[in-house]
């Protein structure tokens, strides 16, 4: 192959090293409005009144708007958030009013005279507590919301949604089990910190249609959701999206964008933008949940595990619009990469009064790989088996069934291959070493697997047009996060086409009057989906090319090739035709003109897949299934608790890297953000559930002076055939299980089980005291 | 508050308030939209500019404090058309994914290379600290930036 496969670089990097590249930000518009926000104070508390009768006398404010001049809800699957507070508040951060101002000074000024009289509620600060059965609830009105079938909220409760999924019979596993082992973990709420704050402005035009401008990964999930919750019709919403600044999954779904539209609206249909300030972000903008796990594990004593009894538990903070999708894929997925013939797993996305939840690259699953991968290696050290040798003993590999019963197909990426690779990079199999008195080297391994968490209906789709000069416009969904999508299809285009990536344009914004559709830019679907829609919008493209020729060279289509931006009949190369000669149609020497303008089309869902059975959780969820493996080489400082990461192994079994650059950039990338978040990242609270770190400086995310000194990246081919060239997703699945792989070579180090996160040297330092 | 400050070699006159930062200025006023916003309180590094040659964080920089200086941002790199070397490494090392903070780092590396032509990697490793990205986990742009040296160092001894 000429292009696929080969390291190109990004075709968006030119505008990006010049500071040319367009970010929602940068985009003023004539007669520009700023909004700022007014945030609670309480976790959680009433409303009793809101005077903002000072506040808009300040000169230059033009409205104000409080929960109340906006009675919509909206949300992905559950339809539970409010556009500003409604009657009350659910997290310290969430909006209460929202100031509309000729600037932003004026904005701020207003907000501080803004007067809100609260009456505070207890709130719930633990996930573990908003279970208990005299919990204060979140959300009163749980059962008058409307949601997605897919889901099961549990009204009176602070349960957003349950999931169960049931396997074999759990009892009789573990009655045939020698050992059963049972643990609890937890992690706390993170920030996705896109070095991009959130930014979108909003239009309300006075003819009743909506101009929205937004830093967002979906733009067609904000057209569907606004229309739904607003009552206006699709075609006079338009959703524009250039590049962004870094999303992780806290961009998807819909933020901001109602808000911004609605307060146009009110201030006489200018448009209104909000720019997040990195203090906002972490205390506005949707976070990472957070995460209980307790997993009790039957194992007989040659290492085969019988019985699995799982339960997560999500804390979604205020809202779970997005995030009892975390749930419910944390829950199929719940073995890990595992063949667990036993099972009942329970996940569960329940309310807190912390800040609200949303995707965050990989989730459920960088939480509860945290949980299984700490398990793995605290259930082999108690039957004294290799923690590799047991990890391969119970590989999901093809032919065995995923917890919802789907049998692995034959295809599918190779767990056992990965784990052996990261094994043998990392020179497993030697015993810690003491460097010094208080420095010891240990290895630990974790492994790791997910799906797209996607319904089934998921839908990609891709325009490929024929300029009049034989070049072509590549015209796709999915949004430039950073993470390469675009660059990859060009060179899916190019060699269905035989046409250089230099003559192929990705259109580099989104608009959805323009744009085909793409359901939303998340799940490492995308290079899959829309690179099934992209082959076949070039062979559509190339059928209609074929046809034009045929006529004009005289042979049928299936005599002819294109090649080299010509296209020829077979052994023939000298009876041709340029592309750019067929592009706005064939003009015969006296004028005659035949074919026209060639614009190509296709489309892309997943094939066979089912909603999951309410009772059993059994079905088939998965578009695509990517393994994968990590490794570390830590040294640890036992009198200090500092760990320095001396090595990481990486292999990902990909299918097929359509350009190995990018895969590698990925799994570099996700590896130092997963490191991140594994040992330094937190939401911190008082006793009140206020954020107390919400900067970068209090809040401190991965520097170069972090990163691991050697990185190994292992790139496996197993191809899937139904993949795009064999090709499966590896974005979000670079940052899973770093964490596990260093707290199991703590482990290994010490023989101290770390169980919470993050792995901080404070909280290394207090679990190897607490051993001594 | 009259100013007159160089910017990309450009002379300019301009009215800003004193409490008026460099970034708004240079986004706003001037729409050079290259320097980024990323938290305001100099931790991120996006808004990283020249300002007579030295690498300054334009979000904690007052319009009034450059008074009378020259001011080179991101737009001001390369001639003619040409990248600057540091550009076409930071390309070729795939050291850019999203974007965002990429006109701060390359800021900050010419700054490194303008002062030492052929620093370590642990020297590069320290010296863009203060930059963050949240996309790359850093090694390419390291890696780009011993690129850009070696580029710049060959072409200074043609």
């Amino acid at each position: 192959m000429k292009y696929v496969g080969k390291s190109i670089q990004r075709i968006d990097a030119f505008e990006k090293v010049t500071g040319s590249a367009e970010y929602a930000g940068d985009i003023e518009l004539p007669g520009m409005l700023y909004t700022k926000l007014l945030l609670s104070p309480y976790a959680h508390a009433k409303i009793k009144s809101i005077d903002f009768s000072d506040a808009l006398k300040v000169p230059g404010v033009i409205t104000i708007a409080i929960g109340e001049d906006f009675p919509f809800r909206i949300g992905l699957y559950v339809n539970d958030r409010n556009i500003l507070a409604r009657k009350k508040v659910r997290w310290v951060g969430e909006p209460v009013a929202a100031v509309v101002a000729e600037n932003l000074e004026a904005a701020e000024e207003a907000i501080e005279l803004i007067k809100v009289d609260y009456e505070p509620l207890p709130p719930v600060l633990d996930v573990r507590d908003a279970l208990k059965p005299d919990a204060p609830l979140v959300h009163e009105e749980l059962g008058e919301y409307a949601h997605s079938p897919a889901f099961n909220p549990i009204p009176g409760t602070n349960i957003a949604n349950r999931f169960v999924v049931k396997k074999g019979n759990v009892e009789e596993g573990f009655k045939k089990s020698d050992v059963i082992v049972e643990n609890e973990f937890l992690m706390p709420q993170v920030s996705h910190v896109p070095m991009e704050p959130h930014t979108c402005i909003g239009q309300y035009m006075k003819d009743g249609s909506i101009k929205i401008w937004t830093s967002a990964q979906s733009p067609f999930a904000i057209r569907y959701i606004l229309g739904y919750s607003l009552g206006v019709p699709l075609h006079k919403i338009s959703v524009y999206v250039p590049y962004v600044g870094g999303g992780f999954g806290g961009k998807a779904g819909i933020n901001f964008e109602p808000l911004v539209v609605l307060l146009s609206k009110k201030a006489g249909y200018r448009p209104v933008k909000l720019e997040l300030t990195r203090e906002e972000q972490f205390m506005v903008a949707p976070v990472r949940q957070g995460f209980y796990g307790k997993i009790k594990t039957g194992v007989t004593r040659d290492g085969k595990i019988m019985a699995e009894k799982i339960l997560y538990v999500f804390d979604a903070g205020a809202y779970a619009d997005y995030g009892v999708n975390i749930g419910r894929a944390a829950g199929y997925s719940c073995t890990g990469p595992y063949y667990v013939p036993n099972l009942e797993g329970e996940s569960l996305t329940v309310y807190t009064n912390h800040p609200w939840g949303t995707a965050f690259r990989g989730f459920g699953h960088f939480e509860f790989l945290w949980a299984i991968e700490r398990q793995m290696e605290i259930v082999a050290a108690e039957i004294g088996m290799d923690p590799i040798e047991f990890r391969l003993k119970n590989a999901l590999l093809p032919g065995l069934t995923t917890p919802t019963g789907e049998k692995l197909r034959e295809d599918a990426g190779r767990i056992d291959q990965c784990i052996k690779a990261v094994a043998e990079k990392i020179g497993w199999g030697t015993p810690p070493v003491k460097i010094t008195p208080n420095k010891i080297r240990a290895k630990g391994i974790a492994a790791l697997w997910k799906a797209p968490a996607m319904p089934p209906n998921a839908a990609s789709s891709a325009i490929i047009k024929l300029n009049e000069d034989g070049t072509f416009l590549l015209s796709v969904g999915v949004t430039e996060i950073g993470q390469g999508t675009v660059t990859a299809l060009a060179q899916i285009v190019a060699e269905e086409l035989s046409v250089p990536v230099e003559k192929i344009k990705v259109v580099p914004f989104r608009h959805t009057d323009l744009t085909p559709y793409s359901w939303q830019t998340v799940a490492s679907r995308n290079l899959f989906m829309e690179g099934r829609a992209v082959i076949r919008a070039a062979r559509d493209v190339k059928e209609q090319i074929l046809e034009v020729a045929s006529q004009v060279l005289r042979v049928p289509k299936d005599d002819l090739e294109i090649e080299d931006e010509k296209v020829y009949v077979k052994g023939r190369p000298e009876w041709s035709l340029q592309l750019k000669d067929i592009a706005a149609g064939y003009v015969y020497p006296n004028g005659n003109t035949i074919g026209g303008p060639i614009i190509g089309r296709g489309y892309y869902v997943g094939s066979r897949l089912t909603y999951l059975d309410p009772e059993t959780g059994q079905g088939y969820p998965a578009l695509k299934w990517t393994f994968g493996a990590q490794a570390v080489e830590i040294e640890l400082d036992t009198e200090t608790g500092e760990i320095k990461i001396l090595k990481l192994v990486s292999a990902f079994d990909v299918g097929k890297a359509i350009n190995p650059m990018l895969v590698e950039g990925q799994i570099v990338g996700g590896c130092v953000q997963s490191i991140s978040l594994g040992m330094w990242e937190e939401y911190k609270y008082d006793k009140n559930g206020r954020m107390i770190n919400p900067n970068l400086t209090d809040y401190k995310i991965a520097r170069a002076g972090d990163i691991p000194e050697e990185h190994i990246v292992v790139i496996i081919e197993n191809p899937q055939k139904d993949g795009p060239y064999g090709a499966r997703g590896v974005g979000e699945l670079s940052m899973l299980s770093v964490p596990p792989a260093i707290a199991n070579a703590i482990f290994h180090a010490t023989g101290v089980n770390i169980n919470n996160l993050p792995l901080s040297f404070e909280n290394i330092w207090k679990a190897l005291k607490e051993k001594r | 508050m009259k100013i007159r400050i160089i910017v990309n070699g450009v002379e300019r006159e301009l009215e800003v308030e004193p409490n008026e930062l460099l970034i708004n200025v240079l986004r706003e006023k001037l729409r050079l939209t290259g320097t980024k916003y990323g938290c305001g309180i100099g931790e991120c590094g996006a808004c990283t500019v020249h300002v007579n040659g030295e690498p300054v964080l334009s979000c904690l920089t007052l319009a009034v404090e450059v008074d009378g200086k020259e001011i080179t941002t991101i737009e001001g790199l390369g001639k003619d058309g040409e990248l600057d070397p540091i550009q076409e490494a930071f390309i070729e090392e795939g050291a850019v994914q999203c974007g965002y903070c990429t006109p701060g780092f390359i800021m900050t590396a010419k700054a490194l290379l303008n002062e030492k032509i052929n620093p370590t990697r642990e020297e590069i490793i320290d010296y863009i600290k203060g930059n963050l990205c949240r996309c790359t986990g850093y090694v390419n742009i390291v890696k780009a930036i011993q690129k850009a040296a070696e580029k710049i160092s060959q072409r200074k001894s043609k």
